[in-house]
């Protein structure tokens, strides 16, 4: 049994309903998704929010995986055992298969959603490095009408999003890319613990060049979760070994990983490398059909 | 967890014609003895029927939350209560004044030291409690808690316990009178002159300091009691999920100078144990106190952190071991300098004699020519605590150490680690064997389950393997360790807690139909007892174990005993369930020959029945000697009716389980990630009541030794900060972490317990780590790194600058 502070409980009927809820509500009231962060949060009462809006009953409208045009769109209220289900998202985008396998447990994956978890915007969270790998957009809703923005530019810095206090991130776009691979690398002290250190890699191949490439970076310490410095290594080079590890030390030169006990900073760093090399290597080889 | 199973149980031929056949079906298709059987208590738990302290709900009862320290050492400038006090839902606000006028601040520990109930002077650990809430509910009680004012002033702390004695350090007992350091005891056993003559002679010596970190048990349900105090009768009564529950009720009656008569401890289902629920915790107290002031039944239950950052943790062990060999490989002398970090307060739960456990076990399975070890006691800004999670009372460190330094030797003689312990395993001639330190080891055949792991795992096929991976790059390691356990604690004139003597009470009543009660002190916490036990009736007396009930957990319906840890469940309480039941087939074949019209030397035993040496047609089984013994059927002289018989055994000597485990692992290069492929464990614990439940135990414990070994730690940063306080920050190994295990089995049985059965509750906690450590330091080719292996951790260790595990990584 679980004893948080008091709170009240709000039930959302739509998006609307739960932007005008938190329009009346103001900045002590919270969305609860999944609530994988924000339940355990509030248990060893860190989080005392004074009002629970709870947007499951969204389900129906914001829970979906599909093809539109040239991109795919995720629904906010997704839960990650159905991105990790969807044959959508195993066709185009591996990387999210990849991480969904590594992040937490069943038991999470069946109830946290992917909205909820890139809003919370922890820093050692998968998807936040893996749609910024995909170069992917977010949805954001409010009162007056809806913006697009890069999922790159979502975050401002750790817990801390570009959704305003009556906003609601509704749902994730990617642009599906010819030609392209991607992978997730993970390093975890037991299955189910947050990353010590992970990188995913999004590449879109031309013949034997990178035309395109995207590195996503968790727990390392890296602003927006991403590393231009290793993309642009590679974009317009063959991937040759050498080239990867370059895009892999290039990775590595921008984190600035807490030592906590996870891990020392140092071997953190070595871990940005290392797996920022393994995903370049396992995305090129999807990209090229030799996975 | 669910672990898949993949047992390779092979049998060897026992020694001895115990009981080992196996029995004919019971009618409810059980075994009728020894034998694999589902266990009776699942039948509640599978359903969700398990009734658990937080279960226990009583009429008007109250709810209890303890306020705990932030600060590992402060002084208490002032406590203001009053705001909590004012909440509508609180009943009582206790504080550390309030018991003082009880003269209950502070109580005695199970190591003769005191311990603050609620703080009186100052706080020594972070999460100590400091004062206590009763309200109508949980949340109010919670709440209220955040309305208690303390005024604290921080004081230096001690997190490093090789600092302790440091002069200078901060004095952490200074309510001791006289105490000017943090020094708690001094202990030697083995003899120091022949072990050092030993190591001046010596062609090799090797030295190795290494870390048993503080871990804790973590058991899934955490500590908690529900006190009712009844003004009227003076009765009060403690649902405890205690593993001891009469020794509970003798300390409460010391502490408290309760009447011990007016106490009732009632232990309800309890989720897991391990050690973690020997101690008295100041919660109970507490809970007690708030009963006697309120006048209602009070529910106080710990939440997780609260278990974790409070209860008792286990090992913290600083070891400086060295050993001396022949160039040759023949193990001539070991030495052992040990820091024991004993936290804030001495209360480890341990035989009296014994301030190190049974520590001095450390010369493990080998023959030596001498051994010394010296432990050192010192208090930290740590919770208190040490004996625990199933460590089989600092056997878990021993076997550690010694199984960890002879890998370290075969890396030095440049030896096959699994060459250089067959050198030198005790052969089974040499049993009993007395150890340089004193130990009388039973019995054993070493050599055989070194031989039988060996077999399971294929390992000179593995050490082809990896050389053939070493040189593609590839990192592979094999983990050998070979353990002694000693179990079942007593004999009494040698081991006793608080000066109660560790034996253990049993009674067996036989009701007129033939079915039976058989009363238990021991209290089980998930190991099967309900059907073990039974089924040491149904081998003795033959009543089927579905027609026995084994009553445990309730003082006033039980007989006198210690408790359930230490794997001595089975070594004591199963000897003397197995003494009652002879003595009730004893007295059965009295009734049997008066009503068959012979002697009883003309009768003999049959499974359930006694009957005419010679004309088996001429018998009375054992359900209807009971209903005679009820009858009108007129008995001897001095033989009263009714069956029933009761015990109290007092074992000779600890049995010696023991065993040979090989773990196999694969790292990888990149990342230091550890990946345990195998796992092979042979045990010997004598004769398997219920082979399914003893491999389930050693399940269990594998489990627990690989978490030691990767992932399993409490440390805290140097402001006094645990940093192991949840299940986020402590981490438990899933199934996900451990291989399918592979199971071998010797036996040799016990020549002292009347079943043969050495116990086996700790075996693979025992003996497991090192397997698991001595495989990863083979594969990165580095002679030693702390626990726990994370990845961090391996790949310092490659790097050649392992971490402290105790401390906050900087």
């Amino acid at each position: 049994m679980q004893t948080p502070r008091s709170f009240e409980y709000e039930r959302a009927t739509s998006v609307d309903h739960a932007i005008a809820l938190l329009e009346r509500l103001g900045p002590e009231a919270r969305l609860v998704a999944g609530g994988h962060s924000l339940l355990p949060m509030m248990k060893l009462r860190l989080a005392a929010p004074e009002h629970l809006i709870d947007i499951n009953p969204l389900v129906a409208d914001l829970s979906y995986v599909r093809v539109e045009g040239n991109e795919v769109r995720i629904g906010a209220m997704t839960r990650h055992a159905e991105l990790l289900a969807s044959p959508i998202i195993a066709e185009h985008f591996a990387i999210l298969t990849d991480a969904e396998k590594v992040i937490a447990d069943p038991i999470v994956r069946n109830r946290g959603t992917i909205g909820g978890s890139i809003c919370q915007a922890d820093p050692s969270e998968d998807l936040s490095a893996a749609f910024a790998a995909l170069k992917a957009s977010v949805l954001i809703r409010s009162g007056t009408g809806e913006r697009l923005i890069s999922a790159r530019d979502l975050h401002v810095g750790p817990y801390e999003t570009a959704v305003g206090p009556a906003e609601m991130l509704t749902e994730v776009r990617i642009a599906i890319r010819a030609g392209s691979g991607s992978a997730y690398e993970k390093v975890e002290r037991r299955v189910g613990d947050w990353a010590v250190a992970a990188s995913g890699a999004w590449v879109q191949m031309s013949g034997d060049t990178v035309a395109d490439a995207g590195i996503g970076l968790t727990a390392l310490g890296v602003a927006h979760f991403c590393s231009p410095e290793a993309e642009a290594v590679l974009i317009g080079h063959a991937p040759t070994a050498e080239v990867i590890a370059a895009a892999g030390a290039a990775a590595a030169s921008i984190t600035n990983p807490p030592t906590d006990q996870r891990g020392p900073s140092d071997y953190k760093r070595h871990l940005a490398d290392i797996l920022t090399q393994r995903a370049i290597t396992r995305a090129v080889a999807r990209a090229l059909g030799r996975n | 967890m669910t672990i898949i199973e993949e047992t390779t149980s092979t049998t060897a031929t026992s020694t001895t014609a115990t009981a080992t056949d196996t029995a004919a079906l019971s009618p409810g298709g059980n075994p009728m003895g020894f034998g694999r059987m589902l266990r009776k208590e699942d039948v509640r738990f599978v359903r969700g029927k398990g009734n658990y302290i937080d279960d226990v709900k009583r009429p008007g009862m109250l709810h209890g939350a303890i306020l705990r320290s932030p600060y590992a050492h402060a002084r208490i400038v002032s406590i203001d209560t009053s705001a909590a006090e004012a909440h509508p839902k609180v009943r009582a606000v206790i504080t550390g004044a309030t018991l003082e006028g009880l003269k209950l601040a502070w109580m005695p520990t199970m190591s003769y030291d005191t311990q603050a109930v609620l703080a009186t002077d100052k706080v020594r650990f972070q999460g100590q409690e400091v004062a206590f809430v009763v309200a109508d509910d949980r949340y109010s009680a919670k709440d209220a808690l955040e309305l208690i004012v303390v005024d604290y002033e921080p004081l230096e702390v001690v997190m490093d316990a090789r600092k302790a004695l440091d002069p200078g350090a901060p004095v952490i007992r200074d309510d001791k009178e006289g105490k000017t350091d943090n020094h708690i005891f001094d202990w030697e056993s083995g003899s120091k002159e022949a072990t050092d003559a030993a190591f001046a002679s010596a062609e090799v010596v090797v030295a190795q300091a290494m870390l048993y970190p503080r871990s804790h048990p973590a058991p899934m349900e955490t500590c908690g009691m529900v006190a009712e105090m009844n003004p009227v009768s003076g009765k009060l009564t403690l649902w405890s999920n205690t593993q001891a529950p009469h020794a509970h009720r003798t300390v409460y009656a010391l502490v408290a100078g309760l009447p011990e008569h007016k106490i009732q401890v009632i232990c309800p289902d309890i989720g897991g144990g391990f050690g973690n629920k020997v101690p008295i915790y100041p919660g109970y107290v507490c809970s007690i106190v708030g009963s006697i002031v309120t006048g209602k039944p009070v529910k106080w239950i710990e939440d997780r952190s609260e278990n974790l950052m409070s209860t008792g943790f286990a090992r913290d062990y600083h070891m400086k071991g060295e050993i001396a060999a022949t160039r040759d490989g023949k193990i001539v002398g070991l030495r052992v300098d040990v820091l024991a970090d004993h936290g804030a307060f001495n209360a480890t739960a341990q035989p009296t004699n014994y301030p190190a456990g049974f520590f001095h076990i450390f010369t493990g399975s080998y023959d030596y020519g001498a051994a010394h070890c010296k432990v050192t006691g010192v208090y930290s800004n740590k919770a208190p605590g040490g004996v625990a999670y199933a460590c089989s009372f600092r056997i878990t460190e021993a076997v550690y150490l010694v199984e960890r330094i002879v890998d370290c030797l075969a890396a030095e003689l440049k030896m096959d680690p699994a060459e250089l312990r067959m050198k030198n395993l005790l052969r089974p001639e040499q049993f009993p064997y007395t150890t340089p330190t004193g130990w009388e080891y039973d019995s054993g055949d070493y050599p055989r389950a070194l031989q039988m792991a060996l077999d399971i795992a294929g390992y000179a096929e593995l050490r082809k393997e990896q050389a053939e991976k070493r040189a593609r790059g590839e990192l592979m390691g094999i983990g050998l360790s070979f353990f002694t356990e000693g179990v079942g604690a007593g004999p009494r004139k040698h081991m006793d807690i608080l000066g109660l003597g560790m034996a253990d009470g049993c009674e067996l009543r036989v009701h007129p139909t033939g079915k039976a009660q058989l009363r238990l002190s021991v209290q089980s916490q998930g190991q099967g007892h309900e059907t073990t036990f039974a089924q040491i009736v149904a081998q003795e007396v033959g009543i089927p174990p579905e027609d026995v009930e084994v009553i445990n957990g309730d003082t006033d319906n039980t007989p006198f005993g210690l408790g359930t840890y230490g794997s001595r469940s089975t070594p004591v309480s199963g000897a003397a369930a197995a003494v009652v039941a002879r003595r009730v087939r004893d007295k059965a074949r009295i009734i049997a020959a008066v009503a068959l019209e012979c002697s009883p030397d003309d009768l003999e035993w049959n499974r359930d029945r006694w009957s005419v040496k010679g004309d088996p047609s001429q018998g009375k089984t054992i359900q209807e000697i009971a209903m005679l013994s009820h009858s009108s059927l007129e008995l001897p002289d001095g033989v009263e009716g009714h069956l029933d018989a009761q015990a109290v055994y007092n074992p000779p000597n600890l049995t010696y389980p023991f065993g040979a485990y090989i773990c196999v692992v694969d790292v990888d290069a990149g990342t230091g990630q550890v990946k345990v492929r195998r796992f092979i464990a042979v045990d010997d614990c004598g004769p398997r009541i219920n082979p399914m439940i003893v491999e389930g135990q050693v399940h269990g414990g594998l489990v627990d030794g690989i978490g030691m070994a990767l992932m399993e730690v409490i440390a805290f940063d140097d402001a006094g900060n645990c940093l192991g306080g949840s299940f986020m920050d402590y981490l438990l190994p899933t199934t996900m972490e451990v291989p399918s295990f592979e199971l071998g089995e010797t036996v040799t049985p016990s020549p002292h317990h009347p079943l043969g059965c050495k116990g086996v509750g700790e075996s693979a906690t025992v003996g497991s780590p090192p397997a698991v450590v001595n495989a990863v330091m083979d594969a990165i080719g580095v002679r030693h790194a702390d626990m726990p292996l994370t990845p961090a951790q391996v790949w310092r260790a490659m790097q050649g600058r392992p971490l402290r595990t105790d401390l906050a990584i900087e």
